[in-house]
């Protein structure tokens, strides 16, 4: 008979960000083909005037800052639900095209999920 | 050559001596007096001015030549013994100077005394005076000017560079609750600066507000993100500690993330803010002025400036933070009212 030793209690994962380790060779791709997203001064304006952040917990300026951290899991599928409607490229104090931005963003950090890995079992 | 001036001008950093030039076009006869061997107050320190980043040398090298006036009487290494009214209309002063002392009187008195650099070792969780790596935006002023960054990042072509804003100021704790207005344009200034030399470096800001207020300096913090990718945290870095490679580790909050952050550095550099010089309550009890709760000069009007005492006037930062150009304008206005006082007008507050 093995012991009960699950009493509970475990070690939660520390949530804080590293920042050495935010210069990530994907931010570094984005930054290069998206030089905008270093201007994000994170008013907040995209995200309050998102169509589907009423309803989701999609919020571009926290994706924008996680991803400046080297922070992306967390973030990158809150995009899922965006609508690409465009309503945030209009209210961008910045002038940030961020419906491009989105698009480029998830063409990079999604990148498993849009080309899948094959050779495994076919 | 008599003792007999128009006026006393306390200080020749940027506002005793822009206002002396300023003076002597008007034809006033001034004494200015300097406590330092050198001219220029905090403009000696400093390698380059925001927001344009001109080399401080020059400005002062011309606000030197200024004051070489037939008008301007200059005393470095002054020390003011005792000023006061004197009986009648006037002031007297009593001074030590490299020739031995000395009596002075004139009709006015301006005080241009400045300010102090906020002591960043009282923030003892910052760790300065502790550990090597961490300076102050003075000491980064400094080696700037003698080109040794590499004093303290090594040889290290990659380094990371933190910066913290607010460094005893907003801070009731540290006895500063007023924000020092140039240091975030300073460390933004600095954060540029650390990027032109180390063009491979990662620079973080750590700042509660960014308060870039005057003409162009937003466009300093639009280039600072843009062109060098210096990145903005907004949190105030909590506790600073060494790791046993002697770099520095911080901790703060990134508040727009709501999470903890650390991050180790090559180099910290803390914005020591602008505190009152200590001498000025010494002048002003001498003249029945009054200091603030701050401990700045107080203003006989908000809106319009100057001091209650007759014949007493102020310039430049020991009435509070200014930018270099804001401490020549009032220079200037000072002068003018000086002028206008010293013609039969009155003081007017
Ligand atoms: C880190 C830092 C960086 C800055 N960088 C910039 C910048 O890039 N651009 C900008 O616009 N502004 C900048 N500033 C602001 C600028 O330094 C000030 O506006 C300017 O120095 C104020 O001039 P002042 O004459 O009022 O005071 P000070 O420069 O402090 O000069 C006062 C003078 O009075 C003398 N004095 C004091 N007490 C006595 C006494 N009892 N008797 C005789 N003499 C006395 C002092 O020795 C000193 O020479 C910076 C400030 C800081 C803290
Ligand atoms: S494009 Fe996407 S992120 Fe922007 S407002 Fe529309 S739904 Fe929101
Ligand atoms: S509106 Fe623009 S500047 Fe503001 S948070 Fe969104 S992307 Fe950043
Ligand atoms: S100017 Fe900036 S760094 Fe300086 S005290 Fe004010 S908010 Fe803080």
């Amino acid at each position: 008979m093995t012991p009960d030793i699950n009493f509970g209690f475990g070690l939660s994962k520390s949530s804080r960000i590293n920042l050495d380790n935010a210069d990530n060779e994907k931010f570094r791709e984005l930054a290069a083909r998206e030089p905008d997203i270093l201007k994000c001064m994170a008013c907040g304006s995209c995200a309050a005037s998102c169509s589907a952040g009423n309803f989701t917990e999609l919020n571009l300026r926290k994706i924008i800052l996680m991803l400046t951290r080297g922070a992306e899991k967390e973030t990158v599928r809150q995009l899922e639900s965006c609508m690409f409607c465009g309503k945030c490229i209009l209210v961008c104090p910045r002038g940030i095209n961020t419906r491009h931005l989105i698009k480029s963003i998830r063409e990079i950090y999604c990148r498993p999920c849009a080309e899948p890995e094959t050779g495994n079992g076919i | 050559m008599d003792n007999n001036y128009n006026t006393i001008i306390i200080g020749a950093g940027p506002a005793g001596m822009e206002a002396a030039y300023r003076l002597s076009v008007f034809g006033i006869r001034t004494c200015l007096l300097e406590k330092e061997a050198e001219t220029g107050g905090h403009l000696l320190k400093w390698d380059r001015i925001f927001p344009e980043g001109r080399k401080a040398s020059e400005i002062l090298g011309f606000m030197r030549k200024r004051i070489e006036s037939g008008n301007i009487t200059t005393i470095t290494s002054a020390r003011i013994d005792s000023i006061r009214k004197k009986a009648g209309n006037g002031y007297e002063a009593e001074l030590a100077t490299n020739e031995g002392k000395k009596t002075i009187t004139a009709d006015t008195i301006l005080i241009a005394c400045g300010f102090k650099l906020f002591n960043a070792a009282k923030k003892e969780e910052y760790g300065y005076g502790i550990y090597n790596r961490v300076i102050t935006n003075a000491d980064l002023e400094n080696l700037f000017k003698t080109n040794s960054t590499g004093s303290i990042i090594g040889e290290n072509r990659t380094p990371a560079v933190g910066f913290v804003h607010c460094v005893g100021s907003r801070d009731e704790k540290a006895g500063n609750r007023h924000c020092s207005k140039v240091c975030c344009a300073t460390a933004v200034k600095q954060a540029m600066e650390i990027k032109e030399a180390y063009p491979q470096a990662t620079v973080y800001c750590f700042y509660m507000d960014l308060r870039m207020f005057g003409r162009h300096y937003e466009d300093m913090y639009l280039e600072a993100q843009q062109k060098y990718g210096i990145r903005f945290i907004r949190g105030r870095v909590s506790e600073v500690s060494e790791d046993c490679n002697e770099r520095i580790v911080a901790k703060a909050e990134d508040t727009l993330s709501g999470k903890p952050v650390k991050i180790t550095l090559d180099m910290l550099v803390l914005m020591s803010g602008i505190a009152c010089n200590p001498d000025s309550g010494k002048i002003t009890g001498s003249l029945s002025i009054e200091n603030d709760s701050d401990g700045f000069i107080k203003y006989a009007d908000s809106i319009f400036g100057q001091v209650k005492g007759p014949g007493i006037f102020t310039a430049g930062t020991c009435t509070g933070p200014k930018t270099l150009p804001e401490t020549i304008n009032e220079a200037g206005e000072a002068a003018a009212v000086i002028y206008g006082y010293l013609k039969g007008n009155s003081n007017n507050f």
